[in-house]
């Protein structure tokens, strides 16, 4: 795509080859003077900075499967932090990038969808990614190779796998392609966020609406009771007769517990039923029943099933899914798999450290992770591990949020990233302040993945 | 070019200190240093700020921009965050996952952001 567009050189880049010219040389030691001239300068050159002396000698090609939180950060960050000189190849099935976080308040109708969906472009104008619109389907570990349906294949020096989860429907029984047709998930938004926002729109007064939750891990773990939020707020204004029922297979609410209880007991009282330890493991979607784990059966108007949840197909057919059959384990300071050398993975598929939540703002972390890495590998050097902190917010109404955060550094004798002591909490209570932040970071951090 | 690659490597080792040894510019407070351990081209971990604040403190949304701040205001803040002197909706919280010298670090690195 941007291939074309001319870089500075980094000062961090391999500049020597034996292939170079004398003229390459030459240019090497006036970069290196202006390193010294400009002194600690050299970080600041970036982004638009970027204005064109020539195109840096490559230090490495990075190919990363999937385009959401993880895998553009990634993209976005080796282009950032080589100062240009990795090739970066970004394979993305998806023609836009359509944010899960914030898509419950297009359920409450209290966003636009259209708001949540952005395009890829700035990644090639801005950082000289190249975007390719496929879908890989093989990885050639021995050749370094990545096969897509539609564009051909893509050689690489490293590997980053960042493909999000994909459902175990069979978690489920009887929820087949046909019952997913009207029995919604919309856990991955796109149409299925507007198909289920219009089942509600379309729900009459006194309708039942009913979620089931997977047993944790899943992605985002206090996105179920955000959702219930949401759309018992969407009732209490339009359908106050309506129900939400929640049927958690976990034992209690795994994320801001005493929050969410707080505002369902204060402002839903009446309209959100909470029941844990209900585990959803069958449907008759000719009657838009669920059916629990222990046989007991919930008829709803309105049926959201999350069913069981693993690492994106691509990750299982790569071979890298080496943790209870469901998610990649990796080196916490390479983010490498340990079942394949030089493929990395990111974002919800790999197995999480302790108290680590699949989250966007996580897959984001990761993703910068595993640039910084990279470019430590690429640049001669040793990575280091480096810190990660996430952010949860929830929409409890159509003003008020509340959050978790949590701060994760790496223990050399776990060999894994904890929760620093002290560090992270959950917000006193519901705030429109906190309302306000939760929209300015979902803008930035879209801004902060693709732009 | 071979002896030159360690030299690049030093220098940007250098940027990951941000402004080269404490107190080198003669100015009080010394400026932050990394361990060695953790020098790189760039102090990576300050992008964990970037999520909310922006990509190098960047940002015209609600959360407060960062970026060309005064080093010593943002540094003190964040330390008055950790400590609890400086009440937050989640900025108290998060403070506390980092060391002083970390904290001092970002925001040397966010104050040169133009």
């Amino acid at each position: 795509m941007s291939q074309e567009k001319e870089f500075t050189l980094p000062g961090n880049a391999r500049t020597a080859d034996d292939s170079l010219g004398q003229a390459t040389v030459n240019s090497g030691r006036r970069r290196l003077l202006g390193a010294l001239g400009a002194g600690a300068a050299i970080a600041a050159v970036q982004g638009a900075a970027f204005a064109a002396v020539r195109k840096p000698k490559s230090i490495g090609r990075v190919v990363i499967i999937g385009a959401g939180f993880g895998g553009a950060t990634a993209a976005k960050y080796l282009r950032k932090w080589s100062n240009g000189s990795i090739d970066v190849t970004l394979i993305e099935r998806n023609k836009q990038f359509i944010s899960c976080p914030t898509s419950n308040e297009v359920l409450g109708g209290n966003r636009a969808y259209e708001s949540l969906v952005h395009g890829y472009d700035k990644l090639g104008k801005n950082w000289g990614v190249k975007l390719v619109n496929a879908s890989a389907t093989a990885v050639d570990a021995e050749k370094r190779r990545v096969r897509t349906d539609t564009a051909g294949e893509f050689e690489y020096d490293r590997l980053i796998v960042a493909p999000g989860f994909d459902f175990n429907f069979a978690s489920i029984e009887g929820y087949d392609e046909k019952a997913r047709e009207r029995i919604l998930h919309a856990w991955k938004a796109g149409a299925q966020t507007l198909a289920l926002r219009q089942q509600l729109v379309d729900l009459p007064d006194g309708g039942v609406y009913a979620l089931t939750i997977p047993k944790a891990p899943y992605r985002c773990p206090p996105g179920p009771y955000e959702r219930a939020s949401q759309i018992a707020w969407y009732f209490k204004q339009n359908k106050p007769k309506s129900k939400v029922l929640v049927l958690d297979a976990n034992d209690k609410i795994i994320s801001k517990e005493k929050l969410f209880l707080g505002v369902w007991e204060k402002d839903y009282a009446g309209i959100i039923e909470y029941t844990p330890k209900w585990n959803a493991t069958g449907v008759d979607a000719a009657s838009n029943t669920v059916i629990s784990e222990l046989g007991d059966r919930l008829h709803a108007d309105v049926l959201n099933l999350l069913p069981a949840q693993r690492a994106g197909d691509i990750a299982r057919a790569i071979g890298i899914v080496n943790v209870n059959d469901r998610w990649a384990d990796i080196d916490w300071i390479t983010l490498e798999s340990t079942a394949l050398k030089n493929v990395h993975v990111v974002g919800d598929a790999l197995s999480a450290a302790p108290l680590m939540p699949k989250s966007g703002h996580m897959a984001n972390q990761h993703g910068k992770a595993v640039a910084a890495a990279i470019v430590e590998i690429f640049s001669g050097r040793e990575p280091q591990p480096t810190l990660l902190a996430n952010t949860c917010y929830s929409l409890v109404d159509d003003k008020r949020a509340i959050h978790v955060d949590s701060v994760h550094r790496y223990d050399p004798e776990k060999k894994q990233p904890l929760v620093v002591a002290g560090s992270g909490g959950v917000s006193s209570a519901p705030s429109v302040e906190e309302g306000l932040y939760t929209r300015a970071w979902a803008e930035t951090i879209w801004k902060d993945v693709l732009a | 070019m071979k002896q030159v690659l360690p030299l690049l490597a030093l220098l940007a080792a250098g940027t990951a200190v941000a402004a080269g040894p404490a107190g080198s510019d003669g100015k009080a407070p010394a400026k932050p240093a990394l361990s060695a351990a953790s020098a790189a081209a760039v102090p990576y971990a300050v992008a964990n700020c970037f999520n909310c604040h922006g990509t190098d403190g960047k940002t015209s949304a609600a959360i407060p921009p960062l970026a060309g701040r005064d080093r010593v205001y943002i540094e003190e803040t964040l330390k008055a965050y950790k400590s609890g002197a400086k009440p937050a909706t989640i900025m108290h919280q998060l403070a506390k996952g980092y060391t002083d010298e970390e904290l001092a670090v970002f925001a040397d690195y966010f104050s040169q952001q133009k």
